[in-house]
């Protein structure tokens, strides 16, 4: 026991590909026992979560716990040095609780499934790396490590324009952290060590000159470069078009990562990384992160509302929920150290735990619905309600909770959004709630076209007879729509972590 | 029980009714309306005991009910929110306490509990009827139950959740939250019927026009809560507050109170249908008549006049009691239009829940000029008296709707609207309860003197615009309530008076008991209420019974208002225009025949095309927003991002692909080739070979050599820069 409640964080980020490696060598053609042994992996690190969770110290959730750290590459200095926080152990609980549930949505799968299940496993390695992580080297080779098994993800099991999908979402990640890339080894080779807390107190103290350019200049440049590579993850319009491609070709359990996870890398990103390092940067561009924010929350919205493919308009619904992350960070880097940016961060890092779980959710319904019709087009549904009422009232309820239904959990961290942005950024905040309302829209356009109106007479006999939701698969929606419900009647007890964190940081 | 741990609880029957029936009891109709009607109960008998002790409470207004609890940790503190029952809350509590449980009631027989299963019936669909055989081998076709019965009481017990959780709330946040979660039962009730696209699309717009509203009301709140770091109403409504407030600038020449005020009426403007935001609340008429009832008398228009009654001192902070602010004047006039305009439209209107729709736009209409204009009291009067004649009127109508649908049922003819008022007349006869309550709720809504409730809270209203010199709204009140007292006796007469114009309304019959009980409790109300309220300098009877309702309601505010001093010009006005009114709708139609012309469209000539069609609103609206916002999203957006964005990462793989070429062609080949030699020259051969494939067009490969090149470039600039 004293082996794991010392080495609990690698435990939880390392068992997943000790599993995955077990899977490897089950015999063949057994897809039961592969996918039950992925499942009963993929829950070891969430217990192990649970019991990380009640053993942090909340109160000092500012402070990184459970730290581990190891030589790991002693000629550039790079350590393998991991702890949480109380905003990464919120990311780590929404990795290690999503990532099972999506193993249970692929019980579906009947391809290559040993292969498909050990992706998955990588995959939740390289999140919580990217979580876990205190060395700016390490952090860079797990927000790598992460992209590989998607790519294979979307590329071998996704629908017919996949190679496209998956390409684009490769390229387009994979270029925006170049230069995130450049100004890691920048930074490296600056002060000798990729420890950021080391860095970080080095480089906003730093002044005068580095190789002939003046800092300020270094800074901007550097903080643009960190800037786009966590935009394209987020991501942020005009940077989110790989998105829609990509979840709509990939398989459904590879969109609630996709969605529920990975564009949180993005995010944290900005929160780990890009305020720390660059506050006088940040406060000084806010108005453009706002801008973009905005755009976002707003043609993320538009976008979505104009879509009839149902999982493209999840996505596009992506897009305008993490505007509302974006919009919070910016307020929380205009306003640094004062009341309105506590409240703005809290919001934001709330509603990546919130949209994590809600389009994870809501992918995951459109993925039942895809698998029985074998269609996403809204127009070639209708009237569904009575064939399915137990998938449609799941299907009401998430989707609520992604409109930001009060009650429900996205109402909280966007009422906190909203409030800590309007005291800094008014206009944009005002100009934002075009896209609340518009979110109304399309969540509204995706109920009417699924599940009422007059009925699709094809779905409701002979062969093509729309079966209901089955108990697997409500089984996946529980915990979440548990979750949903739990956060948005009683959310301090994911917010205290949060919100200790964050008001010692911000 | 401890009364602050009562009103904590009195929004949880409900709510736990609404979980109980879609989790476990939704097989089963009757086990469904037995959780759904004791829950109302229980919450009703809760709001009864909070009321009564409420009024044992000496100076109640400064020694309120309140309990908060921490619950959001924000910074350094927590956000608080609680419950508050003060003198306002506790005479709203009360009605609204009333109304859902006669509501809950009345659906248990206004969707056929107890009638057998419909012979072709489908869920999404109102119930078309059964045929039963009697044991004379007779077949009869019967009312049959709503099929999706269960859920109906699931809804309406959110609903009501919702509502509870607005009054009981000591702060804006959790009001919004239950603000919201009508929004959302409005939305699955008014469009309940979801297979018929009319409703579907009804309360798609319900939703959508009132999110409008709300997403202004959010501003308003994230606004307030900026400036004064609370939303509670004990810190807001403080008077150092609000004269902080009063001296901050805000945008366009507003102090930052008056701009939160009128962000947080926009709301309101939305939730309680007022112009230019009432289009949704005629098409709310979709849904089954106890939601119309529950949506615009017992809760959710409610809900928008208790909001701005709330937020009173707010806009009205640096108020002099003469010259009005300028949220103040903005609400006036609103409210004072609203009230006109609507009624013009009710004239025109044959469906019968058609004219008590628009009715309902303009007397919300009233309350909220009465509002603007400072009549804080009468505002409050009439939200509530309203409340009880609105919802005796719409169960009446839905009464005779069921009543006709009876008829129909009998008669076999389904193209006859049993909703149709020209299909109707002498259901006075055949629906004896339905019409004398039904007559009581129209006079207490015309303003009928001395009896009933609504001549009572509307005079408050005269009487407060007319001292105060608000000539303007008390005049377009005075033409509102004259054309008020006309339509509802055009509704009267064209329905229960005279002979019958179709077969269906010959064999129309009375609803069971629980239709009428409501009825009868909710007339008893619609007369009594008034009495409550009558202003001790009123001529003869004024001062015979307190004027507990200005004493009572009248100190929530710290500083509460003197009742106005009584006049004859708003009292005669009042007289003459219900009167009037009345007297004219019955002689106007008391002669119109099945198939005959409405007078007023002999009237009024074309101007009644243009009304009959509620000046083209709908039209308007969808030409200047639905349309445009659909082409932004279906073509601007896709254009945007598939044409200008991805063309220009596309672009980006062809130049790079481009520049790898030309490496290839003018360096590679003829400099590597030439000096290297043949072993090489074999390498780059192979390579050409690889090349010619990738060049296929396709532009993801395009990419993958541009991502290539850069990469290369990149690590060239490393090693040469920082190395």
């Amino acid at each position: 026991m004293d082996f794991l409640s010392n080495h609990l964080l690698s435990v939880i980020l390392f068992f997943p590909v000790f599993a995955a490696i077990v899977i490897g060598f089950l015999p063949k053609g057994e897809d039961k026992l592969v996918r039950w042994t992925a499942l009963v992996a993929s829950l070891v690190p969430f217990v192990l979560t649970l019991v990380l969770w009640f053993s942090f110290d909340q109160s000092m959730s500012h402070v990184f716990q459970f730290e581990e750290n190891y030589i790991w590459y002693a000629t550039i200095n790079s350590n393998f040095h991991i702890g949480v926080d109380g905003i990464s152990l919120s990311m780590v609980l929404l990795t290690t609780l999503l990532t099972p549930l999506a193993i249970l949505a692929s019980f579906s799968v009947k391809e290559k499934v040993k292969a498909y299940m050990m992706l998955f496993l990588f995959l939740e390695m390289g999140m919580l790396g990217v979580f876990m992580s205190m060395d700016l080297l390490i952090f860079f080779v797990f927000w790598e490590i992460g992209l590989v098994p998607m790519y294979f993800l979307i590329n071998q099991w996704g629908s017919k324009n996949r190679n496209y999908a998956s390409l684009k979402f490769m390229i387009y990640t994979v270029g925006g952290s170049l230069g995130l890339l450049l100004a890691i080894q920048l930074l490296g080779v600056l002060f000798g060590t990729y420890d950021i807390a080391a860095i970080r107190e080095g480089w906003t103290a730093l002044s005068g000159t580095i190789m002939g350019m003046d800092v300020a200049t270094v800074k901007t440049v550097t903080f643009w470069a960190f800037v786009v590579a966590f935009a394209i993850k987020v991501p942020v319009w005009p940077f989110h078009t790989w998105l829609p491609d990509a979840h709509t070709e990939a398989p459904t359990a590879g969109s609630m990562i996709l969605a529920g996870v990975l564009l949180k890398l993005g995010a944290y990103g900005f929160i780990r990384l890009v305020l720390p390092l660059y506050p006088e940067q940040s406060a000084h561009f806010a108005g453009w992160l706002a801008f973009l924010a905005v755009m976002a929350i707003v043609f993320g919205a538009f976008g979505a509302y104009g879509q009839w493919d149902f999982k493209r308009l999840v996505a596009y619904s992506s897009v305008n929920h993490m505007g509302f992350v974006l919009l919070g960070i910016a307020a929380a880097a205009k306003a640094y150290g004062t009341a309105n940016a506590h409240i703005a961060m809290n919001g934001a890092v709330l509603q990546m735990f919130n949209h994590g779980l809600s389009a994870a959710g809501m992918f995951f319904l459109v993925g039942v619905i895809y698998e029985r019709t074998h269609t996403r087009d809204l127009r070639k549904f209708g009237g569904l309600f009575p064939l399915v009422p137990i998938y449609g009232g799941i299907l009401i309820f998430t989707s609520m909770a992604s409109l930001g239904l009060p009650g429900l959990n996205g109402f909280v961290s966007e009422f906190l959004v909203v409030r800590g942005a309007w005291g800094e950024l008014a206009g944009y905040t005002a100009a934002g709630m075009l896209g609340l309302l518009f979110t109304g829209a399309y969540i509204l356009k995706g109920v009417k076209n699924v599940l009422h109106g007059p009925m699709n007479e094809d779905w409701a006999h002979g062969e093509h007879k729309l079966t209901e939701i089955n108990t697997r698969e409500i089984v996946v929606m529980v915990p979440l729509m548990a979750l949903m419900l739990s956060l948005g009647i009683w959310p301090s007890w994911l917010l205290t972590v949060i919100n200790n964190a964050v008001t010692a940081l911000f | 029980m401890e009364t602050t741990n009562l009103i904590w609880l009195l929004p949880l029957p409900p709510l736990l009714a609404f979980f109980i029936i879609v989790l476990f009891t939704n097989k089963s109709n009757k086990l469904s309306h037995i959780v759904g009607v004791s829950a109302a109960a229980l919450s009703w008998a809760g709001a009864m005991v909070v009321f009564f002790r409420a009024l044992g409470v000496d100076h109640f207004g400064e020694h309120p009910f309140t309990d908060s609890i921490p619950w959001l940790p924000l910074g350094d503190g927590w956000l608080e929110i609680g419950v508050r029952i003060d003198p306002l809350s506790a005479a709203v509590l009360f009605f609204v306490g009333i109304t859902i449980f006669m509501i809950f009631l009345y659906s248990v027989g206004y969707h056929n509990f107890g009638q057998p299963k419909g012979d072709h019936d489908k869920q999404g669909l109102p119930p078309h009827g059964a045929t039963v055989e009697d044991e004379h081998g007779h077949k009869h076709t019967v009312p049959s139950v709503e099929p999706m019965y269960a859920r109906f009481f699931a809804f309406i017990g959110l609903f009501a959740a919702g509502m509870y959780t607005l009054v009981i709330s000591d702060n804006l946040l959790t009001l919004f939250v239950g603000w919201e979660i009508m929004g959302l039962c409005s939305y699955l009730l008014i469009g309940f019927w979801f297979a018929k696209k009319s409703a579907r699309n009804a309360g798609i717009k319900a939703f959508m026009t009132t999110r409008i509203g709300d997403v202004f009301m959010l501003l308003g709140l994230a606004f307030l809560y900026t400036a004064t770091g609370s939303l509670s109403y004990e810190v807001i409504f403080s008077e150092a507050t609000l004269h902080a407030l009063a001296a901050t600038p805000a945008f366009w020449g507003l102090s930052a109170a008056g701009a939160i005020g009128l962000l947080l009426f926009i709301g309101a403007v939305g939730k309680s249908a007022q112009w230019p935001l009432h289009v949704w609340l005629p098409d709310a008429m979709e849904g089954p008549t106890p939601v119309s009832a529950m949506i615009h008398a017992a809760t959710m228009v409610s809900a928008g006049v208790y909001m701005t009654i709330r937020i009173f001192p707010l806009f009205s902070a640096g108020w002099d009691g003469h010259a009005l602010t300028p949220t103040m004047s903005i609400i006036a006039f609103i409210g004072a239009f609203t009230a006109l305009f609507a009624a013009t439209i009710a004239i025109a209107q044959n469906d019968v829940k058609g004219v008590l729709a628009y009715s309902t736009i303009s007397q919300l209409g009233f309350m909220m000029a009465a509002i603007g204009i400072g009549a804080y009291v009468a505002a409050a009067f009439h939200l509530i008296t309203h409340a009880f004649f609105k919802a005796l009127l719409f169960l009446g109508s839905g009464s005779v709707i069921h009543g006709m649908e009876h008829g129909v049922l009998h008669t076999g003819d389904h193209s006859v609207d049993p909703q149709d008022m020209r299909n109707m007349g002498g259901l006075a006869k055949k629906m004896p309860i339905t019409f004398w309550t039904f007559l009581i709720g129209g006079f207490a809504l015309s303003g009928f003197p001395i009896v009933t409730a609504g001549f009572w809270s509307k005079d408050e209203i005269f009487a407060d615009a007319w001292a105060h010199g608000h000539t303007a709204v008390f005049v377009t009140l005075a033409l509102a309530a004259f054309l008020t007292a006309f339509y509802t006796m055009r509704q009267i007469t064209m329905t229960f008076l005279g002979d019958a114009k179709t077969p269906e309304a010959e064999h129309a019959s009375e609803n069971t008991w629980t239709m009428t009980t409501p009825l009868v409790v909710l007339a008893f109300f619609a007369l009594a209420y008034g009495w409550v309220g009558i202003p001790e300098s009123f001529p003869i009877i004024g001062g015979l019974l307190p004027n507990w309702f200005h004493d009572f309601v009248g100190h929530t505010l710290e500083h509460p208002m003197a009742a106005p001093e009584f006049s004859w010009i708003p009292l005669l006005t009042s007289l003459t225009v219900a009167l009037g009114g009345l007297a004219l709708g019955w002689v106007t139609y008391r002669n119109f025949k099945a198939g005959a012309v409405d007078p007023m469209r002999k009237l009024l000539g074309p101007v009644y095309h243009f009304i009959e069609n509620k000046y083209y609103f709908d039209e308007a609206y969808d030409v200047l927003f639905v349309k445009p916002a659909i082409w932004i999203s279906e073509v601007f957006t896709n254009k945007m991002d598939q044409g200008v964005i991805d063309s220009i990462l596309h672009g980006f793989g062809t130049v790079s692909f481009a520049i790898g070429k030309f490496i290839r062609e003018k360096f590679d080949t003829p400099v590597i080739n030439r000096f290297i030699g043949d072993g090489s020259a074999e390498v780059v051969q192979i390579f050409g070979r690889k090349l010619r494939k990738v060049q296929t067009g396709r532009i993801q490969e395009y990419m993958l050599s541009a991502l290539g090149v850069l990469f290369i470039i990149f690590i060239a600039l490393y090693y040469l820069v920082l190395a």
